[in-house]
């Protein structure tokens, strides 16, 4: 009974799914895909709020370019930082509660387990119908801690974010290995920085070569969510904190990102259905 | 000790380039320690993978040893689902039990942040004596204020910064190239191809605010990712590339701050690292 009425108060009760965005990788768009598909369920009317569990390198503040804004205390607990008028994006992150930006949070897995315990918790985050947890790279203390805390709360799954070299994809492998020890589903594979339009001569390059985000989805039995080329306007927009879908409809990222917004939606209508 | 706050911005393939390039050197002895306990990249970038763990790390050359979590795994999907203190243990073990013999240089490449992994190799190599750490970026924002917080870190554990290493600095086109976007002019001008855009002024404007020396930048080279992933020599297969200049630029960037000895050193190691690394670079396989 205890732990029902627990539930029923808890900050969670109002938010509908809840989605992971994780990688084995660094550096491979973990926090851009979760901007962006935050971005994109906006623009398709939901509420969405973003939880940074990323403690030593918090991106989700400076993409939203809200770094400077505070979070405040209120009778459930921390109030999330809004990007716009409406609340219809509300964010959590460490970098809303370090003093200076530039402060390195070295913390050991004890204490990070305790704050994201605390994340989980004493958000407000109010009724929400997404709540998309973008993480660190790997498979450790933060990542085991979230998984556990959110058990309660059923989440929809996990978006699995990789590049399409063979070093990225070797550590995406084993994230997947790790959904499937915790249980975790797998909502799909993106496969992001997949090509290069050259905007001089419009010969395509693949930088970080292609192709192997989809192979691995294949081999793993999973969606592929789709490929993400590398677009200057994405990364430009993103550093000064802009809403991309709004406002690049024609960028060579638009449709990629838009999808996978659409793909998770149609998802979830399948399970409400 | 290569670092940064950022992940996916290079440690590992500059921990990689640098380990060949001082091993070529016969009568030096290498080691190349990786930290990265949940990610490991080096035994795939050194040829390696599938080895098994044995007391010895595994080597590449005769005078180049590696030693990673990598080797532990049976598969390559098995995950390290670990908390830090299991961590911490494995990495004291890597610098107890494995039997290097006798090393002129460690190299250390560590996973993304500030955490157990760091705190951990620090503490246990402060006996012995660390030159320093070289830290890596890319040139966004996005990933500056990741190495602000690095350098943060160094000064809290006193880890001398040898310097900062801008990679993923602008993209040449391999089809245009007469469009003459070079290195240096590319970061400064407000090129169209800029994929990861420096709008705050990029590493050289954050190394002068913290007083730390800039040791170079290294543009995009598709050809990089593809060598490493391919298992053929970046250096040797295009020594006109951009990328490639670019470490010549590395060297005669030497500063004249506070860390100029140790970057000079690195730079001179930078050097070897081209010269030799042509026939036999990153993966070997
Ligand atoms: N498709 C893309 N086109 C251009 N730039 C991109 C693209 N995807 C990501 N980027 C840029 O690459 C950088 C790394 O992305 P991001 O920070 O999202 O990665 P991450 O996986 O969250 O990294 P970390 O492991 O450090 O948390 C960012 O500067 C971002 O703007
Ligand atoms: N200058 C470059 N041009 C093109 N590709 C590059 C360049 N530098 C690195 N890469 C590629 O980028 C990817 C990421 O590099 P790497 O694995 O070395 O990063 P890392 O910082 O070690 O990542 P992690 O944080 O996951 O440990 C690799 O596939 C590598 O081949
Ligand atoms: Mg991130
Ligand atoms: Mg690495
Ligand atoms: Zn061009
Ligand atoms: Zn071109």
């Amino acid at each position: 009974v205890e732990e029902g009425s627990a539930k029923e108060k808890s900050n969670l009760a109002g938010v509908r799914h809840i989605l992971l965005v994780l990688s084995g990788k660094g550096g491979v768009g973990k926090s851009t895909i979760s901007t962006e598909l935050a971005l994109s369920l906006r623009h398709s009317g939901k509420k969405v709020g973003i939880l940074d569990v990323d403690l030593s390198g918090p991106s989700i503040p400076c993409m939203f370019r809200v770094q400077d804004n505070d979070v405040h205390q209120c009778d459930s607990g921390w109030v999330p930082v809004f990007v716009d008028q409406d609340k219809s994006i509300s964010l959590m992150s460490i970098g809303f509660l370090l003093e200076k930006p530039d402060d390195a949070v070295v913390w050991r897995g004890p204490k990070k387990n305790a704050l994201i315990k605390q994340f989980v918790a004493d958000v407000a985050w109010g009724d929400l119908d997404f709540l998309i947890v973008d993480t660190p790279p790997g498979t450790s203390d933060e990542h085991i801690s979230t998984v556990e805390a959110l058990r309660p709360y059923k989440p929809l799954g996990a978006i699995l974010v990789t590049t399409p070299q063979a070093v990225s994809v070797g550590d995406v492998r084993r994230e997947l290995t790790f959904c499937k020890k915790t249980g975790l589903r797998v909502l799909g594979i993106v496969e992001n920085m997949s090509g290069f339009v050259c905007p001089h001569c419009s010969e395509c390059t693949n930088i970080f070569s292609k192709g192997g985000g989809e192979e691995l989805a294949k081999h793993a039995g999973v969606p592929f969510l789709g490929c993400v080329p590398l677009d200057p306007q994405l990364s430009q927009s993103l550093e000064e904190g802009r809403d991309f879908i709004q406002e690049f409809p024609k960028s060579s990222a638009f449709p990629a990102l838009t999808h996978i917004a659409q793909q998770i939606l149609d998802g979830t209508s399948q399970r409400s259905s | 000790m290569v670092l940064s706050g950022k992940g996916g911005v290079g440690k590992s393939t500059f921990s990689a380039i640098l380990a060949h390039g001082l091993a070529a050197d016969e009568a030096k002895q290498v080691a190349l320690l990786d930290i990265d306990i949940c990610g490991p990249s080096i035994p795939k970038m050194m040829g390696l993978e599938g080895e098994q763990v044995s007391e010895y790390s595994n080597y590449v050359e005769e005078n180049l040893g590696v030693m990673s979590v990598g080797f532990l795994l049976s598969s390559p999907d098995d995950a390290v689902i670990w908390r830090g203190p299991k961590k911490n243990g494995l990495i004291k073990q890597f610098l107890r039990d494995v039997d290097w013999g006798e090393i002129d240089y460690l190299i250390v490449d560590t996973p993304p942040g500030t955490s157990d992994e760091h705190l951990s190799i620090v503490q246990y190599l402060s006996a012995a004596h660390i030159d320093g750490a070289v830290i890596i970026t890319t040139p966004q924002e996005v990933s500056l204020q990741d190495v602000r917080k690095e350098i943060n870190f160094c000064h809290k554990v006193k880890l001398p910064v040898i310097g900062v290493v801008e990679n993923m600095s602008g993209f040449i086109c391999p089809k245009c190239k007469n469009c003459r976007i070079l290195t240096l002019i590319f970061l400064l001008s407000q090129n169209e191809s800029q994929i990861f855009p420096p709008t705050t002024g990029g590493a050289e404007k954050m190394c002068q605010n913290l007083n730390v020396s800039l040791l170079g930048k290294v543009p995009l080279d598709p050809q990089i990712g593809k060598s490493c992933d391919k298992g053929q020599s970046f250096l040797s297969e295009a020594p006109e590339s951009p990328a490639t200049l670019s470490y010549r630029n590395i060297i005669q960037s030497k500063s004249d701050n506070h860390s100029a000895k140790a970057s000079s050193q690195l730079a001179a190691l930078l050097f070897r690292t081209f010269i030799y690394c042509r026939s036999m670079l990153f993966c070997h396989k």
